[in-house]
């Protein structure tokens, strides 16, 4: 307000005598007049996210799974489901029909689903994270080159014919190695340490990328060329327990580590300045963050491919039902993206007589899908 | 106790903005900071929260140097009320309060029930309460700027550092802002504010310092140091300062620009109204 030292103004306190205007709390407040602030505040503060969120999230989640397992050209029902678990552990001898039933439930069905629930979830809390931290809601979990850089370890596996095992490894470490550089890079922008990453991200992401095409120029047009290129549209077709065991601790670590840190990422989100003068190391925080999400993003990449869109929009729609605030957020952005990527994964294996790699399938069904919640969201981001 | 020697601060070795400035500020005492754009006084006041690194000089709390303090410590002793400012996702009023108690959370731990009553104490003392389920984006300037003065009052600091926390309010609510933080330093708490209006420093401070290129020009009771001769040097504009009585035993000083008509560069004049018939 420039204006505010024209008006003739002002002004009441002698020098001296101020007006106590904060009484002292102790001696005003008695005991009842305390505990019934308590239960006010409690009140006040009492968190009101809808119960048919609260229940309609996980509940979808599990119908999803059990629709999932009934899907597809062997269908299991769930009184199959459970009487097949139960005779697994059981350790009976099978034969015939037990024992088909037996190996899709545990080497097919089983491995695939969970392994959609973990990609989905996964994308969807790396984008989540992402956008808070970046404050930015268009920021998705590969922007600092998680995905370009595990897609080059890909595709040098698979050119060199290295074993699948070896291959998601290899992705998974050039993943990693690609945020690395990135971070390393935000030095050269020193006035603002989000500007850095975000340039070092598309620096790094560029630069992997091409390194994609140029394994592509080498590859075999006839064998490599197809496999790598089917590869980088993202499928779950292979899934077996293999990829669950490769993905599962990475996952576990990152989902830990980004809940660990969801109180701070509220307060990461309102600006590095604010952030700092409320306590928060931000340098330490942002780098839990970095490593949480590029987890999620590199191992979810180095088992399924590159699937886009699902961290950007899954982590909208969670906005949108129960707010801003990472503490729910993030439960719910993992619970919508799991339901998401297994129906979009539903689609891709039943839709047509040949699988459709599922990256394509995000991207068609996302672009409407973001569109619609882009025109119906008000409260969801200002 | 707050004490600032020979600070030097800028934002880069080659462009020091502020040349060896010393103060201190005493438990309880409202400051006020003022100068000419440019002079120094955010620079000063981010590097004395840590905010930016120093150049030099030394920052005390209760005798302790804060450059050895984790942010954490840091915000025990500080709270920061920036000028209102864009947020990206509209949190609601409750949880942005609810933000200055982050330094008191163990480090894994969710706010507990202490946490939420002295937020909910801090949210009553601004008198938004009423506002704790809405959205931050959707509040009025000035309701935003009470939401940021809760959420320091819910750090329970004992020195509040203000960059214009009044810039955007309206003339009610910057006396209502400045009467509360006016009570705060009466009840112990340090203040620490930037401010354009010489009123405001007449209104609730103890004390003034001027800052002018850098350096300290005065420091001193509000009514000593906003004289005719220091607005002119800083502001280069004459000013007329006043008392004026208020009544009930009161008096209140007043600092009135002498506006003279300024006069628009003829040929310029011509040039801007190019083409318009």
């Amino acid at each position: 307000m420039s204006s505010a030292s024209v008006e003739p103004t002002v002004v009441a306190r002698s020098a001296g005598t101020p007006e106590p205007a904060g009484t002292s709390a102790g001696s005003a407040f008695d005991d009842a007049a305390a505990a019934a602030f308590a239960d006010e505040a409690a009140e006040a503060y009492d968190e009101k996210v809808p119960i048919w969120v609260k229940i309609a999230l996980p509940a979808g989640l599990v119908g999803i799974v059990l629709v999932s397992f009934a899907l597809g050209k062997y269908s299991v029902s769930p009184a199959e489901l459970v009487d097949g678990i139960v005779r697994h552990f059981q350790g009976q001898t099978l034969a015939g029909d037990d024992l088909s039933l037996d190996k899709v439930i545990f080497n097919i069905r089983i491995p695939r689903i969970l392994l959609v629930v973990m990609v989905g979830a996964a994308l969807s809390a790396a984008g989540a994270s992402f956008q808070g931290m970046f404050r930015n809601p268009l920021v998705s979990p590969d922007l600092l080159g998680a995905s370009a850089g595990a897609g080059l370890g890909a595709c040098i596996g698979l050119l060199l014919g290295w074993s699948t095992i070896l291959t998601q490894l290899m992705a998974f470490a050039t993943g990693l190695l690609a945020v690395g550089i990135a971070v390393f890079m935000n030095r050269m922008v020193k006035y603002d340490r989000l500007l850095g990453l975000v340039l070092g991200g598309i620096l790094v992401s560029t630069l992997f990328q091409a390194g994609t095409s140029i394994v592509k120029l080498c590859a075999d047009v006839n064998d490599k060329l197809p496999s790598i290129t089917y590869w980088l549209m993202g499928s779950f077709s292979g899934a077996n327990q293999h990829d669950l065991a490769i993905a599962v601790i990475p996952m576990i670590i990152g989902f830990v580590l980004i809940m660990l840190e969801r109180w701070k990422l509220n307060v990461l989100s309102l600006g590095e300045d604010e952030a700092r003068s409320l306590g928060v190391n931000t340098k330490r925080t942002r780098m839990l963050v970095i490593v949480a999400a590029t987890l999620l993003t590199s191992v979810s990449v180095a088992v399924s491919g590159v699937i886009g869109w699902i961290g950007l929009i899954i982590p909208h729609l969670a906005r949108a039902l129960v707010g801003p605030d990472h503490r729910k957020l993030l439960p719910a952005a993992m619970l919508l993206g799991a339901s998401y990527l297994l129906i979009v994964d539903d689609f891709a294996r039943c839709l047509l007589s040949m699988e459709i790699p599922i990256g394509i399938l995000t991207a068609l069904l996302g672009v409407p899908f973001f569109a619609i919640i882009f025109h119906y969201n008000s409260k969801g981001w200002s | 106790m707050l004490e600032v020697r020979d600070l030097r601060a800028g934002y880069s070795a080659d462009n020091e903005i502020v040349h060896g400035i010393s103060f201190s500020l005493a438990d309880g005492e409202f400051c006020c900071i003022i100068g000419a754009n440019g002079c120094g006084k955010t620079t000063t006041l981010k590097t004395v929260l840590g905010l930016l690194p120093r150049l030099g000089g030394e920052v005390l709390i209760n005798g302790r140097e804060t450059a050895q303090m984790r942010e954490r410590e840091l915000a025990l002793h500080f709270a920061y009320i920036p000028q209102i400012h864009q947020l990206p996702f509209p949190y609601r009023v409750k949880d942005m309060v609810l933000m200055g108690r982050t330094p008191h959370m163990a480090r894994l731990a969710a706010a507990s029930a202490d946490d939420k009553r002295v937020a909910y104490a801090a949210l009553c003392q601004m008198a938004i309460e009423d506002l704790a389920d809405k959205s931050y984006t959707e509040l009025s300037g000035g309701q935003q700027q009470l939401v940021l003065i809760a959420r320091a009052l819910a750090q329970q600091p004992d020195i509040l550092v203000m960059d214009e926390p009044t810039a955007s309010l309206d003339f009610g609510n910057q006396q209502l802002v400045l009467s509360r933080m006016r009570g705060l330093a009466d009840c112990g708490t340090s203040v620490l504010m930037v401010t354009h209006d010489p009123a405001h420093a007449f209104y609730c401070a103890d004390r003034a310092i001027v800052l002018h290129e850098g350096v300290i020009l005065k420091d001193g009771a509000p009514t000593d140091v906003i004289t005719a001769e220091t607005m002119l040097e800083i502001y280069n504009t004459e000013v007329r300062v006043d008392r004026v009585d208020v009544g009930e035993g009161r008096t209140g000083c007043a600092c009135i620009p002498i506006v003279r008509k300024s006069a628009l560069d003829e040929r310029l004049l011509a040039e801007l109204m190019r083409g318009k018939s």
